[in-house]
């Protein structure tokens, strides 16, 4: 499989502080990859790096010419004092056709809150609005950041069914930080587990059983990956019907 | 038959109101009322800058004023005080030392207009100081709009689809130095942040989109700046606190009717 994005030797130092030391990534066609790791390990930024919108100190990113990426940013809460419908956010700075608008709100079920105030939507919508915008150029890759953070337990499932039907469906490649291990556990083909450098990565199960991972996460959530891992057979099919 | 300083007064009041209307919405989507206060207050520095120099007070202004806005965002990268903070320092400390200034200078000067602003003593020279900068800023907010729109929504997806934050974040502010330049000595240093304010809060209540809520805004603003400026002619009244009076009842207006009607968004 082709890469999309190869990053090598990534380090950013702040205020004498190391953020990331010599990270690495490789993410390739059809990869669903999930980046876990500890508040404050340098995630965000790291995914700030590999989009271009911040330049590391050192270090090398490879990217796929003319790659397209789709975003979706950490704690969005659009302004309440600014009138916006949901329909001329999502084409706000867009070049598109308008049957694509059509197809993608259909397919992220928010053809129904067209209408609506961008301020007047609850988490749930707002998170499927964000992810219709970021598929609107027909991206080869998604990056979220903690894409469901702020959702309650059933929001959360909903998001993740949708992202991996997103998944199945398109030719699209995923990368993602997250902290909801049903999810990364379930659907991720690969986790990376992040502080300040690469700790350790691979298929959920291999990374649980790491020691670095053990140590940083402690017994219990390594514990819990596994039970996870042990389960990921099961369905949400009744919780996930909305 | 109209005298040409009413005509003046007229054409004055027109422009400030249309820049200040449409600026005015980005004060209120990015909380920028307290910044918009302290850079009226810091041209008062300007105006004694000018004095001493001897330039035009204008544009001892805008340098006061931009100048006044880059030390902002230097210390505010530091990230040592809050920018409140910064901003109550700075603010008073460039009234103070314009004050003290002015005092000094041996020239009178009528400090009750500067603070509370006379519409009808604009001269010719300062309607093309408007009328220029009031194209500078509509120029730029028109062919920025969308960046600027998207930016003030979220930051971080502004900045991951490729907007320069920062050069953004300076564009708006050189923005608004034009216009607390361009419109304090009508309006008053004092009031200016209120012309910035009250007519966008006011359409906000109206508005379904960002677009529109500039062009109420400005209308607004526009309505304001006509019945200040009669009652100042004919009642003979402050014209800042009057225009200030006026765009109150306006927004008062709006709200009671917007709350019995249910249109609010």
């Amino acid at each position: 499989m082709p890469s999309l994005i190869q990053a090598k030797d990534l380090c950013v130092t702040r205020h004498n502080k190391i953020i990331l030391e010599n990270v690495f990534i490789d993410v390739k066609k059809k990869d669903f990859i999930t980046i876990i790791g500890p508040n404050g390990a340098g995630k965000s930024i790291f995914l700030e790096c590999l989009m271009g919108s911040f330049i590391p100190d050192s270090g090398k990113i490879k990217r796929k010419d003319n790659l397209s990426v789709g975003y979706i940013p950490q704690n969005f809460s659009p302004e309440s004092s600014m009138p916006i419908s949901v329909e001329r956010f999502l084409t706000l700075k867009k070049k598109f056709i308008p049957q694509e608008l059509l197809n993608i709100s259909k397919e992220t079920n928010i053809s129904g809150i067209l209408d609506k105030n961008l301020a007047n939507l609850s988490g749930g919508e707002l998170q499927k609005v964000l992810l219709a915008r970021s598929l609107l150029n027909n991206p080869e890759l998604l990056i979220l950041d903690e894409p469901a953070q702020n959702l309650d337990i059933k929001n959360q499932l909903n998001f993740y069914n949708l992202l991996n039907r997103i998944y199945k469906n398109r030719d699209i490649s995923i990368l993602m930080v997250s902290h909801d291990l049903h999810m990364v556990m379930s659907s991720t083909r690969k986790v990376v587990c992040l502080y300040h450098h690469v700790c350790c990565s691979g298929e959920p199960q291999i990374v649980a059983k790491d020691p670095e991972f053990i140590s940083l996460f402690g017994n219990d959530m390594a514990k819990m990956m596994s039970v996870y891992q042990h389960t990921h057979n099961h369905s949400h099919q009744e919780i996930l019907n909305d | 038959m109209i005298e040409p300083f009413i005509i003046r007064a007229i054409i004055a009041g027109v422009g400030i109101a249309i820049i200040a209307g449409a600026i005015g919405c980005f004060v209120v989507w990015r909380k920028m009322a307290y910044f918009g206060d302290s850079l009226a207050h810091s041209a008062l520095l300007g105006v004694a800058l000018g004095l001493v120099m001897g330039i035009s007070t204008n544009l001892g202004t805008i340098i006061i004023c931009s100048l006044f806005a880059v030390v902002l965002i230097w210390l505010q990268q530091k990230k040592i005080l809050a920018t409140d903070t910064l901003l109550g320092i700075l603010a008073h400390s460039a009234l103070s030392v314009g004050m003290v200034t002015l005092s000094l200078l041996e020239q009178s000067i009528d400090l009750h207009s500067y603070l509370f602003g006379d519409i009808l003593a604009v001269s010719s020279a300062e309607i093309y100081f408007i009328l220029f900068g009031g194209f500078f800023v509509l120029i730029f907010l028109y062919f920025n709009w969308s960046s600027f729109v998207l930016m003030t929504i979220d930051e971080k997806l502004a900045k991951a689809e490729g907007i320069n934050i920062v050069f953004y974040q300076l564009l708006i502010m050189l923005l608004m130095t034009v216009v607390v330049a361009v419109s304090f000595k009508i309006v008053g240093l004092l009031l200016i942040t209120s012309l910035l304010i009250i007519p966008a809060a006011a359409a906000r209540q109206l508005a379904n989109s960002p677009e529109k809520m500039a062009i109420i805004s400005s209308l607004l603003a526009v309505l304001s700046v006509a019945i200040g400026v009669y009652s100042s002619l004919y009642l003979d009244t402050p014209s800042g606190p009057s225009i200030v009076v006026a765009s109150t009842i306006i927004f008062i207006t709006i709200s009671v009717f917007s709350f019995i009607f249910k249109k609010n968004n």
